[in-house]
């Protein structure tokens, strides 16, 4: 089937109801999207599927067929994204394996809410898990983030 | 002992930075425990730490795994405080499984026990230190001037008008010997050091370019799913692969030590495959296994004197003349790492070759492993590091078992693997923070301080049964009583007792983010205040008067509560704790509400003394990261089995803290001056018992049961 990703179109070989997740990784070689739980619950596996955030590890490759899909590798489009900028700034990662999920679920959630408040990146981000316990900065750069973006960079 | 200028003949390496300094790794020369101050240590190879391309690069190359906790920016941090390099122009790798990066304490490359940081301090300082004099030899040599008349800066050496990078004096510098001694820099001349850095390791790992063990790939690579049993201990008696293997892209199914390897095209028909596996398995005595009934065990244990692991005084008579007694009874439950990143391990045997690419805590473990099953020298089997999608201790096992059964599955499958565990494997895996119980009597004297304390502690030992058991001293696993049996309290209390028991189980248990601190800081830091409670005594002041020999535990505490400053808002409470371990004291003070029998932390104040502090950011994340770590523990981890069967399985029946729940962390550094010590681990043993005093405080309830529930 033909899948578009990151604005490119790829053939894959894949039944139907494999994960998004793993036909990314396994069969096109984008390993930033993490597994992390295989059912929902971690966010490690967050991609934009027309711009919206979506947890590939429960999502069939078939039912993405036709949209846009964007990986934690095509987030931005030249250069850092002001998210991946943002958490450059302030100094956010530890292990950095669940930082992608949470870095795609920050994206979505700034194109939607450009200023978001506490409680919208509580609403947000809640469902991405990171065992380092990197929240406190994750929340600081999801609010420098939408600085740099309301400042004129783009999402 | 070796010295620089007996190092082998230096040849030049050929590398993606083109010319570099890089001599041939010296050959072993055993490892030396950390000496004592003072006395003279043989400079590290600088070859084998260090290398400067033709385009200025300087590669740094890294003797500990990166798991979260910044060495990929401390370490290099100690080579360009020296060195004199240009920050923006560092490379960092890790560095192959090698006796040269033996861990400078403890023997073995490995990582682990909150030490990566002060261990390297002077290794890393000195090969910066030599490589920069050897920069400026060469250049006072081409400029025919004495080196006194060269300095380095900034990635270039200058003498009067004239200057030199790095880079174009790479060749010249490895031509020369290495200084037989160097001097470093005083600490009031520290430009990087102590000073908040960010991290080196941001950029790759926000684009998703950071390659983690599960991210390997290679041409012919194969990916494999393992059945293991449902029970520890358990084995497979028979089974038919027929199903398994008509599942497309499944190319293989073979047999190994822990189960049966369903090898495949890619991790989904690995999955599907493992699925329709068809096996019979013989459990064992591991079948059994019920913690109600490990409970009932452990508690009767606790009732007895168990091995002595403190003593002092004549605790029985003490106790049989104390007033006022305290008694309390303490149950911990098994508990799984949890790594965000799920084991895995990639290895690819040649005819006299085996490469394994994993992120791991103890390469010289595995290494060894690797080669005796494939029956390799050591040497042979070349262990590429990755980054660690955390560790936590679970990826330093003393039995390599993730890696141990890849090569298995790499060898039987006779194509390069990479064995995948699912999260529901990783959980049901083992190798947990021991179940513990520990009962107390404390009697008080007639000033309120405890005069007799007995304490038996009730967990299976992790060190047992591994290379490590050479260190259990008369029965005593230090790791089951470290917190306790060398606690200032027990100090302070002239009558003391503290016994070990140490009873085995088919569960394979390992240490995790601050060990048997995470047991014994809970018991010591709640009972301190429930004795204050006894004595009628605010719990911070007796705290202050039971630490007077112990001025770092009083100066981080002092910190804490003067950093959390006034009493919370209305309906939250406080509660604080303060404990030592890794070489560092960590105070914190929580501020909680209890609603509707929930309980929520509004506000962590930590404070640390850490003594001389590397990266003051790395610090603070760090001890944010402890915080969270241990709140996830205190608040919902609890690892149980019914039949032999784990009955957690993911993350919706292992909860670990989510953003909405995180409490404001602010956290301060003690200035002790002091040698430097830990900081990954210091900073969990506190939070569960400051959260749980301050439960008291809002309840009135003692809870003596982790994860902690208002009943």
């Amino acid at each position: 089937m033909k899948l578009n990703v990151n604005g490119k179109t790829r053939n894959v070989e894949a039944p139907p109801d494999m994960p998004l997740l793993w036909v990314l990784r396994d069969l096109l070689g984008l390993t930033g999207t993490k597994y992390g739980c295989g059912m929902a619950q971690c966010g490690a596996c967050t991609v934009h599927v027309d711009g919206e955030a979506r947890r590939s590890c429960v999502l069939p490759v078939s039912e993405v067929a036709g949209h846009a899909v964007t990986t934690i590798e095509g987030l931005g489009a030249a250069g850092l994204h002001p998210v991946q900028r943002a958490w450059i700034q302030a100094d956010v990662v530890q292990c950095g394996y669940c930082q992608p999920g949470q870095i795609m679920a920050a994206a979505a959630l700034i194109r939607i809410v450009p200023k978001p408040t506490d409680a919208d990146i509580d609403a947000a981000l809640s469902a991405s898990l990171c065992r380092c316990g990197t929240y406190q900065r994750i929340r600081e750069a999801v609010h420098i983030a939408a600085g740099l973006t309301t400042a004129g960079g783009k999402a | 002992m070796s010295r620089p200028s007996e190092f082998s003949r230096r040849k030049f390496l050929k590398t993606s930075t083109g010319l570099v300094i890089a001599f041939t790794v010296a050959p072993a020369r055993g490892v030396r425990a950390l000496q004592a101050a003072g006395a003279a240590k043989p400079l590290p190879p600088p070859d084998a730490f260090l290398r400067i391309g033709e385009d200025d690069m300087v590669t740094v190359l890294l003797a500990h795994s990166e798991m979260g906790q910044g060495v990929w920016t401390t370490l290099p941090m100690m080579v360009a405080e020296e060195l004199e390099c240009d920050w923006g122009r560092i490379r960092v790798e890790t560095a192959p499984a090698a006796p040269v990066y033996a861990h400078t304490g403890f023997g073995v490359q490995m990582t682990g026990g909150s030490s990566s940081t002060y261990s390297e301090l002077d290794r890393y300082r000195q090969v910066g230190a030599i490589a920069r004099e050897m920069l400026v030899a060469a250049a006072a040599a081409r400029w025919k001037v004495p080196a006194s008349d060269c300095r380095a800066e900034a990635g270039f050496v200058l003498s009067g008008n004239r200057r030199a990078s790095f880079g174009s004096l790479a060749k010249a510098a490895q031509a020369r010997t290495p200084p037989a001694a160097v001097k470093l820099k005083d600490r009031k001349d520290w430009k990087i050091l102590g000073k908040p850095t960010r991290r080196l390791d941001a950029p790759e790992k926000v684009t998703g370019a950071a390659q983690f063990g599960i991210d390997v790939q290679m041409p012919g690579m194969k990916t494999a799913l393992v059945a293991r049993a449902p029970v520890f201990g358990g084995k497979v008696k028979t089974f038919r692969s027929e199903k398994a293997k008509a599942v497309p892209g499944v190319t293989a199914v073979v047999a190994v030590p822990s189960g049966i390897a369903v090898v495949a095209d890619h991790f989904w028909a690995a999955k599907i495959g493992r699925d329709v596996l068809e096996i019979d398995w013989d459990p064992g005595a591991g079948g059994s296994l019920d913690s109600a009934a490990m409970w009932k065990d452990y508690l009767a244990l606790a009732g007895k004197d168990g091995m002595k692991a403190a003593a002092a005084g004549n605790v029985e008579a003490a106790l049989a003349s104390a007033k006022t007694k305290v008694e309390a009874e303490y149950e911990f439950p098994f508990l799984a790492h949890a790594a965000m990143e799920p084991l895995n391990c990639a290895v690819r045997i040649g005819p006299d070759s085996c490469d394994i690419w994993t992120g791991t805590q103890f390469q010289t473990g595995d290494q060894a492993a690797a080669a005796k099953i494939t029956g390799l020298k050591p040497e042979q089997v070349k262990i590429h590091t990755t980054f660690l999608g955390g560790g936590f201790g679970r990826r330093a096992n003393p039995a390599n078992d993730f890696v141990a059964e890849a090569v298995h599955v790499a060898k039987a499958a006779g194509v390069p693997v990479k064995v995948v565990w699912t999260r529901e494997d990783d959980m049901r895996g083992g190798y947990y923070r021991p179940m513990c119980a520990h009962r107390l009597s404390v009697g008080l004297g007639d000033d309120g301080k405890p005069a007799a304390w007995r304490q038996q502690i009730v967990g299976q030992s992790i060190m047992d049964g591994t290379p490590f058991a050479m260190m259990i001293k008369e029965g005593v696993d230090e790791t089951s009583v470290e917190g306790a049996a060398d606690s200032p309290y027990l100090a302070a209390t002239p009558h003391h007792f503290v016994g070990l028991h140490s009873p085995k189980s088919a569960v394979p248990v390992l240490w995790w983010r601050s060990v048997g601190n995470t047991h014994t800081a809970f018991v010591m830091e709640t009972m301190i205040d429930a004795l204050a409670a006894a004595a009628g005594q605010d719990p911070i002041a007796y705290r202050r008067a039971l630490l007077g020999r112990s001025p770092r535990h009083l100066g981080a505490l002092d910190l804490a509560v003067a950093k959390a400053g006034a009493a919370p808002p209305p309906g939250q409470f406080r509660g604080v704790a303060v404990h030592h371990c890794f070489g560092s004291y960590v105070a914190q003070v929580a501020d909680v509400s209890v609603e509707k029998g929930r309980i929520r932390v509004h506000r962590v104040v930590a404070a640390i003394d850490c003594g001389i502090c590397i990266n003051p950011a790395g610090v603070a994340a760090q001890v944010e990261s402890a915080v969270v770590y241990g709140l996830s523990a205190a608040l919902y981890g609890e690892i149980t089995l019914k039949e032999g069967r784990v009955q957690q399985s993911n993350f919706h029946d292992y909860p670990i803290l989510r953003m909405n729940e995180m409490p404001r962390v602010e956290v301060h550094i003690v200035e002790s001056g002091e040698k430097s010590g830990g900081v990954g681990e210091p900073g969990t043993p506190p939070i569960a018992p400051a959260v749980a005093n301050a439960v008291f405080a809002a309840t009135g309830k003692r809870l003596r049961r982790l994860p902690l529930r208002i009943a």
